[in-house]
Order: C-alpha cells, then sequence, then structure tokens
C-alpha cells in the first residue's frame, strides 16, 4: 500500500498553483487527502502530479454573513462545523457534517475537497445541491462560479475543467420561513450512509410553499427531488415520488429494496423535522 | 509472605508503554540500520488459474531493486511445500501452499514472487512490472459450490474434501428415531477473520561473524518459526534464533506458521548479507493471512416432554479454504465443544472439512466454538419454543450438575486427549446471570417498550472451554544478585499483559517485590523449548510453569539463606525480597543469597567480595556441591495431562428498530468462570475485548467473496469492524471461581471466552424481539428487513412470538 511515483508540487501562491495544473495533465490536487491518499496507496490512481494546496494563503477561512457561508478550500470540516455562527445562518452545515465520517477524518478533510470529489455517498455535494449554493473555481484562464445544480456531471464526476482548482463553495443562508432537517442511516458510526435523507422546507405562513428533498447514497450523483405537490397533496406520498427519481442498489452492506425502504422511513420524518424547524423559526421570529 | 497479589487488580505495566507509543513491534526493529532492505510480495488477482510463465525481466532494471524470487529460485526443503502442521488421520487430503506459488494459485492474495529492495515503495513499484501468464480455471466459493464439486480446487481431491471425521457417543440415531419429539435444523454461520492491529512482519539479520540467523517475528509461536526457519534454510537449530517483539495482536492468525514471508525474509537475509524487513498491510492482510468461521450445519434432535437432550446428530460442512496447514483443528473444536454445559444421552457429529477457492481458515479466537456454541444455544432455544418453555428451564434439564465432575463425554478433543471436563457450576452460573440481566423481570420490560412503540428481545447462550491445552510450557527463573527476579517462559505475549499477571504469580511464589520481577516471553535465546499462545493456554501453562519454577528458587533460596542464617528451612520466611528468621530480627536479602549460591574467584563489585573463594564455603568440601548448581535460579516445566475446561453465559437485550430493522444492544451481561481469577482486571478486560470482537462477528463483519472468488470488501472501509461506537458501553460482569484441579494454581484460561456466545446469543434475542428463528449470523439490518418481509405473510410479528422450528 505504497503509492505509485509522483511528482510533488507545494506551491506558496494561487498563480503558481493554476500555472502548474495548467502544465501538468496528469495533476492532482492535493487539500485534505481523505479519499486521494488511500487512493494512491492502493494504487487506484497513479497522478503524475500531486499539487498540495495546503501552502496556499488565504484559502482556509469560513466566512459567514447574512447571505449565507462562504468556505475556503482549506476549510477543513471539523472548522466548518465548529462555527456557531455558520449553523445559525444555515443550519444544515452543521446537522449533515456531524455524519461526515470521524473526528479525525474531519479534522483532515476539507468541505470544499469533498464537494468537488463529487461521491454521491457523501453528506456534502448533496447539501451544496439542495441549498443551490455554488462553488469557484479558478484557472490561469480566469475564475468562474458554477452553481450546484450544474456542478455534477456523473459518478464522482464534476464539470470542473481539469486546469480549475476549487477554490471556496458558498452555502446560502436559510431564508425566513424556511427549515431544513438530516437524518441517515449508516451501518456504523460515522461510515458512508446507506441512505441519508435532507429536507429543505419553505413555509407560506403555515402552509408549505415548497419541498425538497436531497438524498445521499441512492443514486449515482447527488440528486435533489422537489416534492412540494406531493405535500402539499393530502393524499400525496412524498417519498414514493422521491423514489421515482432515485436508483438505489445492491451493494455488499445493503440490498436495494432495503435502501428503498429506508427512503420510505426517513423522508416523512425528515420532511416533518424540516416542516417544525421553519415553524420553530418562524416563532422565534415573531418572540424576537 | 508479602501482600497477596494473585486474585488482586494489579494495574498492567505494560500500557503506559502501549499508550505512549513505545511499544516496539517488528516494523519497529533496524530501522536505523541503513543496510536495511525492505520486500513486497506480488500475490495472485486469481482465485484459481495455472501459471504458464512468470517475467521478472523488467524488475531488476528498477533502480533500487536488489533481487526477486520465483518458485524456479527455490532450492532443497524451501522448494517444498509448506508444512502440514498438525496431521490428522482423519485428514487423508491435507494439502499446503509453497512459500511462493509453484504451478497454480488457488486464492486471490497467494505468494506468486518475492522482492526486495531498498524500501517498500520500490519493492511494490517491481512488484508491478512483474508479468504472469495464467491460464484461469474455475473456482470454487462457498461451502454449497465446495459440496457440489462441479469443479474441484485441487485436481487429485476429486470432491474438494480434505477430511471426514465421525465422532459418536451412543446411538445418536437410534435415539432421535425413538424419541417423543424432533426439531431438524439448518444453521450457518459466515466467514470473518481476526484482523489484529498489527499484521503479519519479519524481520531477519545474517550475521556472517558468527554464522547466526536472527529472526524477529509477530508470531504466536517463537520456537515454531525457529523450527521450521532452520529446517527450511537447512540451518542447525542453535543457529537460529527468533525473538517476538511487541505484538500488536494475534487473536489467533499468528499461531499459523511459518507464513511464506517468515521463510523468505531469512533466506534473503541470507543470501543477500544484509537484514530484510517484511510488513504486512492490510490489504494483503485480508487476503493473504487466515480466516476462519464458515461452517454450515444440520441439526437432528429428539427430546422429551422436559426438553432433556435424547439424542443429538450434528452434521457439519466446513469450508477450510485452500489449503489445511493447521490440519483440523478448528472443525474438531466444533465437533466436540458445541456440547457446552451439556449432557445429551445421545450424541453422534460428523464433518466434512472441504477445499474452497479462498484463503486459508486457521483459528480465529474463539475458534470453531462460536460455531459450535450457536448450533447447541440454537438447538436449546428451538426446543423451548416447541415445548413452551423458558429457555433457562431446558438449559437447566440439560446441564451436567456439579457433583458429576469429572465429566466424560466419551469424545476425543483436540489434543488428542479424551474430552473430560474438569469442575465448573453451570446451575450456579445461570443463577448469577438471570439475576445480572433480570431474565425474570423481563416480560415487564418488554411490555413497558412495547407501549411506547419499541421492541426488545433477550437471549442468552452458554459456552464450555478447552483451555491451557498441552504439550508444555516451561519457566526459568533466575534470581541476580541484585535482588532482582528474572523470568523467562518460552510462549510470546500479544498484549494480554503477561508481564502483570506473571509477575503478580512469581511476587506471590517467591516473596519479592512486584516491581522487581522481570518476564521475557517469546525469545529462543532465553527459553528454547516453548510451544506458543493460543487456545487460552498461556496463563495455565506458563503461569503454573512459572509458579513452579519459582518454587524450585525458593527452595535453593531458603536452603542457602538457611546456611547463613544458621535456622531451620522451616523457620524461615521471604517477604518483600528478604528471608528472615520467623520472630525475630535475623534477616538476609535474597539478592546476598543469590551471592552466596554462586562461588567466584574474581570480585567485580562490592556485592561479589563476599562471594570470592576465601570469604564463602566450607574448604573441606567442593564450593559447589555435586548434586547442586551455581547461581540462584529454578526451571521447571508444567505438562497437564488434559485441558481444563473454562465456562461462561452471557445474556443480550436487544432493540430492534420497527421502521430500519436497525439493531441496538441496550445490556450486556456475562457470567465467567475461568476458574482462580490472577487479575480480576485482566479478565475483564479480555472479556470486554472479547464481547466487541463477538460483536463485530455477530452484527457487522464478513467476508464478502464474489463467485469469482475476489474478497470485496479487503479494507477497513468495507469489513466492518466495529467502533466503540458500536460496542456496549458497559458490559455488566460477574465471576464464578470454581478452580481447576489438574494445575497448582487452579487456574483455567481466559483469553478466548468473550467472543464464543455472541453469535447465538445475538441471534437469540433477535429471535426473541421479532418472532421468527434466526438461522444464519451475522445479521445486518438489511438481512432483517428481508427475513420481516419474508415471515410478514403470516401476520404481524407479535415481541412474545414463538419461533418456529420445523417439527415433527
Amino acid at each position: 500500500m505504497k503509492p505509485a511515483p509522483f511528482a510533488y508540487l507545494r506551491p506558496s501562491t494561487l498563480d503558481e498553483a493554476l500555472t502548474a495544473l495548467a502544465g501538468e495533465q496528469g495533476a492532482k490536487v492535493l487539500a485534505g487527502g481523505q479519499s486521494l491518499v488511500p487512493l494512491l496507496s492502493m494504487r487506484l490512481a497513479a497522478p503524475a502530479m500531486l499539487i498540495d494546496i495546503n501552502a496556499l494563503p488565504d484559502l482556509g477561512s469560513v466566512q459567514v454573513d447574512e447571505s449565507g457561508v462562504r468556505i475556503g478550500a482549506l476549510a477543513r470540516h471539523a472548522e466548518v462545523l465548529a462555527s456557531s455562527e455558520a449553523a445559525e445562518v444555515q443550519p444544515l452545515l452543521a446537522m449533515a457534517l456531524s455524519h461526515v465520517a470521524h473526528p479525525t477524518i474531519r479534522n483532515r478533510g476539507t468541505t470544499v475537497g469533498s464537494i468537488v470529489h463529487a461521491d454521491a455517498a457523501a453528506e456534502m455535494p448533496m447539501v451544496l445541491r439542495l441549498l443551490e449554493g455554488s462553488v469557484d473555481v479558478a484557472s490561469v484562464r480566469g475564475r468562474r462560479t458554477i452553481p450546484a445544480a450544474e456542478l455534477f456531471a456523473g459518478p464522482l464526476e464534476s464539470t470542473l475543467a481539469h486546469d480549475e482548482l476549487a477554490v471556496g463553495a458558498f452555502f446560502p443562508a436559510l431564508a425566513a420561513g424556511a427549515g431544513v432537517g438530516f437524518q441517515e442511516i449508516a451501518r456504523r458510526h460515522g461510515d458512508y450512509a446507506l441512505v441519508g435523507v435532507a429536507a429543505h422546507v419553505q413555509l407560506d405562513g403555515d402552509a408549505v410553499a415548497s419541498a425538497r428533498i436531497g438524498f445521499v447514497s441512492v443514486s449515482d450523483v447527488p440528486v435533489v427531488v422537489d416534492v412540494t405537490d406531493a405535500v402539499q397533496d393530502t393524499a400525496g406520498d412524498p417519498a414514493a415520488a422521491a423514489l421515482a427519481e432515485l436508483d438505489p442498489a445492491d451493494d455488499i452492506h445493503a440490498t436495494a429494496a432495503y435502501r428503498a425502504h429506508l427512503v420510505k422511513v426517513l423522508v416523512p420524518k425528515v420532511l416533518a423535522a424540516a416542516t417544525d424547524h421553519a415553524r420553530e423559526r418562524a416563532r422565534q421570529r415573531m418572540d424576537s | 509472605m508479602t501482600t497477596k497479589l494473585f486474585g488482586t487488580k494489579v494495574a498492567r505495566v505494560e500500557d503506559q508503554r502501549f499508550l505512549r507509543g513505545q511499544g516496539r513491534y517488528v516494523d519497529d526493529l533496524l530501522t536505523d540500520d541503513p543496510r536495511l532492505l525492505h520486500s513486497a510480495v506480488l500475490r495472485s488477482p486469481h482465485a484459481h488459474a495455472r501459471i504458464l510463465d512468470i517475467d521478472v525481466s523488467d524488475v531488476l532494471d528498477l533502480e533500487g531493486v536488489v533481487a526477486v524470487w520465483t518458485w524456479d529460485d527455490l532450492t532443497g526443503p524451501m522448494a517444498e511445500p509448506l508444512p502440514l502442521l498438525i496431521p490428522h488421520p482423519a485428514l487423508t487430503h491435507g494439502r499446503t501452499q509453497y512459500a511462493l506459488a509453484r504451478d497454480e494459485v488457488n486464492y486471490v492474495g497467494e505468494a506468486i514472487a518475492f522482492v526486495v529492495a531498498v524500501d517498500r515503495y520500490v519493492a511494490e513499484d517491481a512488484v508491478s512490472r512483474i508479468r504472469v501468464d495464467y491460464e484461469y480455471l474455475e473456482p470454487v466459493v462457498g461451502i454449497p459450490a465446495a459440496r457440489a464439486a462441479q469443479r474441484t480446487v485441487h485436481d487429485d481431491v476429486p470432491d474438494n474434501v480434505g477430511a471426514r471425521m465421525t465422532q459418536e457417543n451412543g446411538d445418536a440415531r437410534a435415539a432421535i428415531a425413538d424419541a417423543p419429539h424432533t426439531i431438524t435444523l439448518e444453521l450457518d454461520i459466515e466467514r470473518s477473520a481476526c484482523t489484529p492491529m498489527e499484521g503479519r512482519g519479519t524481520v531477519a539479520r545474517w550475521d556472517p561473524d558468527t554464522s547466526r540467523l536472527t529472526v524477529w517475528s509477530s508470531t504466536q509461536t517463537s520456537t515454531g518459526v525457529r523450527g521450521c526457519v532452520a529446517a527450511k534454510l537447512g540451518l542447525d537449530l542453535a543457529k537460529v534464533d527468533v525473538i517476538t517483539p511487541d505484538v500488536g495482536g494475534g487473536f489467533g492468525v499468528k499461531i499459523n506458521h511459518p507464513w511464506p514471508e517468515e521463510l523468505l525474509v531469512p533466506l534473503a537475509a541470507m543470501t543477500l548479507g544484509r537484514p530484510v524487513k517484511f510488513t504486512e498491510d492490510r490489504r494483503e492482510h485480508f487476503i493473504s493471512s487466515a480466516h476462519e468461521r464458515a461452517q454450515q450445519h444440520h441439526v437432528e434432535v429428539g427430546f422429551d416432554d422436559d426438553g432433556r437432550l435424547l439424542g443429538l446428530n450434528v452434521e457439519f460442512w466446513h469450508d477450510h479454504g485452500a489449503y489445511t496447514p493447521y490440519g483440523l483443528i478448528v472443525p474438531i473444536i466444533t465437533s466436540t465443544q458445541l456440547l457446552g454445559p451439556y449432557k445429551p444421552l445421545n450424541y453422534r457429529v460428523s464433518f466434512e472439512s472441504l477445499y474452497t477457492n479462498t484463503v486459508i481458515v486457521t483459528p480465529y479466537r474463539g475458534a470453531g466454538r462460536p460455531q459450535g456454541c450457536f448450533v447447541m444455544e440454537r438447538t436449546m432455544d428451538a426446543i423451548a419454543a416447541y415445548l413452551g418453555k423458558d429457555r433457562t428451564e431446558v438449559r437447566s434439564t440439560n446441564f451436567i450438575q456439579p457433583d458429576e465432575f469429572p465429566y466424560e463425554h466419551g469424545l476425543i478433543f483436540q489434543d488428542g486427549r479424551e474430552l473430560t471436563y474438569d469442575s465448573g457450576d453451570y446451575p450456579a452460573s445461570l443463577a448469577k446471570l438471570k439475576e445480572l440481566v433480570g431474565w425474570d423481570e423481563f416480560e415487564d420490560f418488554r411490555a413497558e417498550m412495547a407501549s411506547q412503540g419499541r421492541r426488545v428481545g433477550i437471549g442468552l447462550a452458554c459456552y464450555v472451554e478447552g483451555t491451557g491445552v498441552g504439550p508444555y510450557e516451561g519457566a526459568h527463573v533466575h534470581i541476580e544478585t541484585s535482588g532482582k527476579v528474572k523470568v523467562a517462559t518460552g510462549l510470546t505475549t500479544q498484549g494480554q499483559g503477561h508481564q502483570t499477571a506473571f509477575a503478580q504469580i512469581v511476587a506471590d511464589t517467591l516473596g519479592v517485590r512486584f516491581e522487581n520481577v522481570e518476564i521475557t516471553t517469546g525469545d529462543t535465546r532465553k527459553m528454547p523449548y516453548a510451544v506458543g499462545t493460543f487456545a487460552s493456554r498461556a496463563a495455565v501453562m506458563s503461569g503454573s510453569a512459572i509458579h513452579l519454577a519459582a518454587l524450585r528458587a525458593k527452595e535453593k533460596a531458603l536452603r542457602i539463606a538457611a546456611e547463613a542464617l544458621e535456622a531451620a528451612e522451616d523457620d524461615l520466611e521471604i517477604k518483600d525480597g528478604v528471608v528472615s528468621v520467623k520472630g525475630t530480627d535475623a534477616s538476609i536479602d535474597l539478592g546476598t543469597v543469590a551471592v552466596l549460591s554462586n562461588p567466584l574467584r574474581y570480585a567485580f563489585d562490592e556485592a561479589s567480595k563476599a562471594a570470592t573463594q576465601f570469604s564463602v564455603g566450607d574448604p573441606g568440601k567442593p564450593p559447589v556441591d555435586e548434586d547442586d548448581e551455581p547461581g540462584l535460579e529454578g526451571k521447571d516445566f508444567y505438562s497437564p495431562e488434559r485441558s481444563t475446561f473454562a465456562n461462561g453465559m452471557h445474556a443480550v437485550i436487544v432493540e430492534t428498530d420497527p421502521d430500519t430493522a436497525e439493531i441496538t444492544i441496550l445490556k450486556y451481561a456475562v457470567v465467567h468462570d475461568c476458574g482462580h481469577l490472577i487479575n480480576p482486571m485482566i479478565v475483564e478486560g479480555q472479556i470486554h475485548g472479547g464481547v466487541a470482537q463477538g460483536v463485530g462477528g455477530a452484527l457487522y463483519e464478513r467476508m464478502a467473496y464474489d463467485e469469482s472468488g475476489q474478497l470485496l470488501n479487503a479494507s477497513f472501509m468495507d469489513f466492518l469492524m466495529p467502533y466503540v461506537t458500536e460496542v456496549p458501553t458497559t458490559i455488566d460482569i460477574d465471576h464464578l471461581e470454581t478452580p481447576s484441579p489438574l494445575n497448582p494454581l487452579g487456574i483455567k484460561g481466559a483469553g478466548e471466552a468473550g467472543v464464543i456466545p455472541s453469535a447465538a446469543v445475538f441471534a437469540a434475542a433477535i429471535e426473541d424481539a421479532e418472532g421468527f428463528p434466526i438461522t444464519a449470523m451475522p445479521i445486518s439490518p438489511s438481512e432483517l428487513f428481508d427475513l420481516r418481509l419474508a415471515h410478514a405473510p403470516e401476520a404481524t410479528p407479535t415481541a412474545a412470538a414463538a419461533p418456529a422450528p420445523t417439527g415433527t
């Protein structure tokens, strides 16, 4: 379990990193390394060059304002999770991050790295998608912002061009009258979820104006399903509506049928939690 | 006598070192030696293939590569198959692999080529450059495929059966035919593995100046490895030293030997004249070390209205993987130990040990007992359900009673000796367990939980474990002139706390301070006669040997002290390392006694001045008597007539989520009887670890082989060893101490106990919660969900519903 030979570069400026990335087709970016390093060690990946961005300045911050939470490419999951301001502005961040692996992995792994790794079994790509956030990328060609809806191209594949480096992600604040919920079932604490479900509910008065659900581990790419109609229809079945958009699969830990069953179990619970959360927030606004 | 340490919770003196990262494991050795070379192994990517050609021509071009071996490069005994360690008459078709595959590979992971290079990185680069031409053969994966024998693993074993064995006491089939009630059960257990924190590892250094080979290996038997290395490399035994440094867990996998690398590393070190190291990585451990547990069982049982076992007939199929280096130990243990604390009037057991194209099977903590316990305890629960009786009542009806010891089962155990239990008090153990877990109050708890929409179940399982198997262990106790006591015993230590427990015995027996006792284990330079650490035998075997050796040292100390103090030996006592005449001020330090024991010509320090030839002894006699030896030492061996049988009973309360089918442990209780406890804290630690490992085996771990023989979960990401979060936060433990009459300390083994009843006890509790039979373990929430669907048509399961065995 030793990686194949690779060139290693630890640039100290963003320009240097971007130039290197543009110049080497076989380069991979190393941030927290929680997915990449095991792949290297198992020789499942053998990039010609690793560009270690950990020495780059100004990428480690978690900035919070009324519009939302802006997370730098070097901010660790643990730092985002520890930010009470971030949790205040967008509560789904902390709800989901507490399910991301274990403290030791969260201490190293970066939230932005996890997002652009684009694993549909990971929490944060789905959360970004559900919250309609975005990723800022930079290359020698310039900068652009990729909306979450356009970020995921396929299994473990993002729409970043090879020469592009994700420098940050933006999670919009939770709007007034909105609520979120998150629940997942894993074999062991901290494992990849068998099924994870997050919900975002927007109220209009006491009525549900919009209900959207994001899923972990039941599709190839992070999937969000709008179940507003099914929620508004008293005879509607949001879980069934969601399942029509999902593609649960068998693996050594669970059958597809069991995963589908968990979707049915979790969707109503998480929807209810998100709705309660929205009402609770509305009450708190009224009180304050 | 010094304050008695035997039986007290002395804190483990090892742990400071281990927890501070100061342990020294094989991989830590020789790291500063610039001449040290590293190795990597090319392993078969195919479960079954003929090797047509191996091309290593690209390898030596690579900078940093020093040498590469394939089977063609091996000569003499090294080119022969590895030893079949424990032959047995029933093992008619035993097969072992070569150190490097000769012309066929029989499992994914089998060693094909061995590369030595300047570091492990380069060695792995080199391995990836070796080209092998294979002719693919259809693999045999799993017990059903092995039994069907449409394909074979070995051409010369046409039915895939390595061994068939039957034992019988009475006439079980006739008894079942005549019994008022009969039940038939099919019971399966899947593969798992030991997965110690430290994998295998070996370092070897050849010293050309002394023509001596030193091998450090992460093994459970240094003397075994030494014998194999000497034989395979054609060296005199006296030229080979094998040292076992700190070992990060064994759990059985490291008792098998020699592993190919345990021979290839010394071979390379001798050939190259440089030290060579092999450190197994985690993926290698999954695909090239041993697994265990996979068995399928067919049970027929006949019983009376009380649930008394009139006849029990068990037939089972044991998956031993691609080769049989460790013989039939695991299935023999299942076949004998499944009897547990019970006494069926007639018992017949037969098994087939089957070849499959998967990793070899050798003992894993419990070694066949978890399967046996699962079979017997599932049978007990099925009988109770059939008769509508409390599960503890059916067990009580069948218990061997305290006045029936020694109890002869009329079978032959794994050590070739008669299966005779030495002691135990099963009714007392069960009474303690019921109290501890709240068995009689459980229905109230169930009702209370049900009123909250929660589903709970309770299960129990009993086992008897043959521990302390022979043939022997020895010990050498040396009291130095400083008064410090150096003790050597040959078996190895994998973290059990031998330094602590053995020092407790020595401190008590000799009357010295605990801190002044140092224990050396697993070093053939200090104690070349030894067997190894397995079968819960270290405390019983080496503990007893150390006690006997310490007694000899004490005897000599008293004799010399009596002379020096001019007193009778009977009037002397030893306390805190001082020999004194009882009731007087007259005394002499043990260190001084050691000085007196060794008449010297040369005085090298103050103490030794007292022992020179002009200071001691009667000038009219030889300085050392004819029947005496210099030095204050004791050496002895312990070799018991047969194994001693520990026992225990576990109970668990689980909650099964009605929606998600997740299984949560609410309470885990253990009553444990391993005779006299040397150190209750260490015993409880062993139980905690065993229960944790058992939780893994019952609810999380399995070896997921696909049809082509690829292991799909060869990493800790997908092989679900439980985290601390999956293990019960508290384990309630109560002890019973029925001493063994077979050894001087009255002790029995405790190392494996915690893991034995896990599959049985969880199956029982889940069955109790769900109301349908659980016949295959491990079980995951996904599988429990499937079972719920399968049993759904028969109305909604009620919590108290009895399981439904197929009865007649």
